[in-house]
């Protein structure tokens, strides 16, 4: 088979800028997983669908499934592994753990991603509004209910933090 | 996926100069649609020609009594937006129904409307809302630019830059969503404007999107749900699928339109 050309792509995943010559049809998640060895970030379906691959890229939530390494030239990426600080969970991690929000925990990592961008998004968003919220977002074990009571958890601790920043 | 060399072009005219030299381009704009197409090997494009380094087509802005969205505005920031939201509240609360925030964050508007799925929600709204389509090459009315599944009246060459929506004075979108898919199964949007009234249904039609011409005859004597009583549309030409049979679907129309035109 021919070769395919590979083109220069560089970008800053979880505060480190990494760069790397790929296909141009190398997908974020791929780059992610098997380029930089970064296998926190699950493939659940590879369609779109399921929302275990979600990262946050400039900010947002987007499934890296659906998105390729090149259109993320010069982004912040920030995935599963960037949350915590050294063995201090982030707030949102901890909810998981607290509330049992995770049984097989194939989903969480993009649970966890979807989480905090709503977090972010919408502060303390109503039991209705997260479940709304977790549209792309699978899980094939826990039935949601203490997902549901994680996030719901995590927003408000996440909350907390903001105002101790902003009062210190 | 198959191998494609990418392209990253400035301008507008950059982009449609690759769709027309290199051979079997293909823009790329949020890549919601595109790429899992792509992964099914069901688009094999040679050349993928990325729009988001063109800085200007993400701009909403008030231009006199229309609504005009850049062609690369995400449903995330339709349905974010001050201005869309004062002045057409349907279509903000439309894009904020589409799919799921990680979608919304990267789908566009541009893409959607090229892309014309008979499921979409936008296309019903461009074309209830008499909104017209900017190229760049020209600019062409909701009515001429659906032309079918799939099907736009754009050029190989021809990139969307923005669509601009007149502001209706009442308007509301209704949509039974498919629980799996998250596109409309059926979906409803009534608009009036001065005396001209609108209402666009898509996720049914076998051919797309479409004006439901008795409703508007309707509702034109007096916009009230009383004025439907009794109307429903043939299920001849409408969608059959293992989710809903042609019969059900003129049935949720007409229960769609009614719940549009209550919440309008
Ligand atoms: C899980 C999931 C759920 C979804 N749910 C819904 C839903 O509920 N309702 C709904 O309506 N949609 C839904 N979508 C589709 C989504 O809205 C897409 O974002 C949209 O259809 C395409 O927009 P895009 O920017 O991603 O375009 P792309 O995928 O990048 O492109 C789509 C097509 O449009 C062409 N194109 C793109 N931009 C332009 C332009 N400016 N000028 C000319 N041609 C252009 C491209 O060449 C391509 O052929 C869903 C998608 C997913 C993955
Ligand atoms: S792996 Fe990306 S959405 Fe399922
Ligand atoms: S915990 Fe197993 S899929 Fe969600």
């Amino acid at each position: 088979m021919a070769q395919t050309p590979k083109i220069a792509v560089a970008m800053t995943v979880n505060g480190q800028d990494v760069s790397a010559r790929l296909e141009a049809r190398t997908l974020l998640v791929q780059y992610l997983r098997e380029g930089l060895r970064l296998t926190g970030t699950h493939v659940g379906c590879d369609t779109s669908q399921c929302g275990a691959c979600v990262v946050h890229v400039d900010g947002k939530a987007v499934k890296s499934c659906t998105i390729l390494a090149s259109q993320c030239e010069g982004a912040q990426v920030v995935t599963i592994e960037g949350l915590a600080h050294g063995d201090k969970l982030h707030p949102m991690q901890e909810a998981f753990r607290e509330h049992h929000g995770l049984q097989c925990g194939f989903c969480t990592p993009g649970m966890i991603m979807t989480a905090v961008d709503m977090a972010q998004r919408l502060g303390t968003p109503d039991e209705h509004t997260i479940r709304e919220e977790l549209e792309g977002n699978i899980c094939r074990c826990t039935g949601y209910h203490n997902i549901v009571k994680a996030i719901d958890a995590g927003c408000h601790e996440m909350a907390k933090g903001q105002h101790r920043q902003a009062a210190e | 996926m198959y191998a494609f060399t990418y392209l990253r072009p400035g301008s507008v005219r950059g982009a449609s100069k690759a769709l027309a030299t290199k051979e079997n381009a293909k823009l790329l704009a949020g890549g919601q649609t595109l790429l899992p197409t792509m992964k099914q090997r069901l688009a094999s494009p040679d050349h993928i020609v990325d729009l988001s380094q063109i800085d200007d087509l993400k701009n909403i802005e008030q231009k006199g009594r229309r609504i005009v969205i850049g062609a690369m505005a995400t449903h995330a920031s339709v349905a974010s937006s001050a201005l869309v939201r004062d002045n057409i509240p349907a279509l903000a609360a439309l894009a904020g129904g589409i799919g799921d925030p990680a979608v919304r964050h990267r789908g566009t508007i541009g893409g959607s409307v090229a892309n014309n799925d008979p499921a979409a929600d936008y296309p019903a709204a461009v074309l209830a809302l008499g909104a017209t389509i900017h190229t760049n090459k020209r600019k062409l009315a909701a009515d001429e630019f659906f032309a079918g599944l799939f099907t736009t009246a754009l050029e190989e060459d021809e990139v969307i830059t923005k669509i601009a929506f007149p502001m209706p004075s009442r308007a509301a979108y209704q949509k039974f969503r498919n629980p799996a898919s998250r596109y409309a199964l059926v979906g409803v949007f009534v608009a009036k404007r001065g005396r001209d009234i609108r209402v666009t249904v898509t996720g049914a039609g076998s051919n797309g999107v479409f004006r439901w011409s008795e409703a508007e005859a309707a509702l034109s004597k007096r916009f009230s749900v009383k004025s439907l009583e009794g109307l429903s549309i043939s299920a001849s030409g409408l969608n059959g699928d293992i989710h809903a049979s042609p019969e059900y679907r003129a049935h949720l129309i007409a229960v769609m339109t009614a719940r549009a035109v209550a919440a309008a």
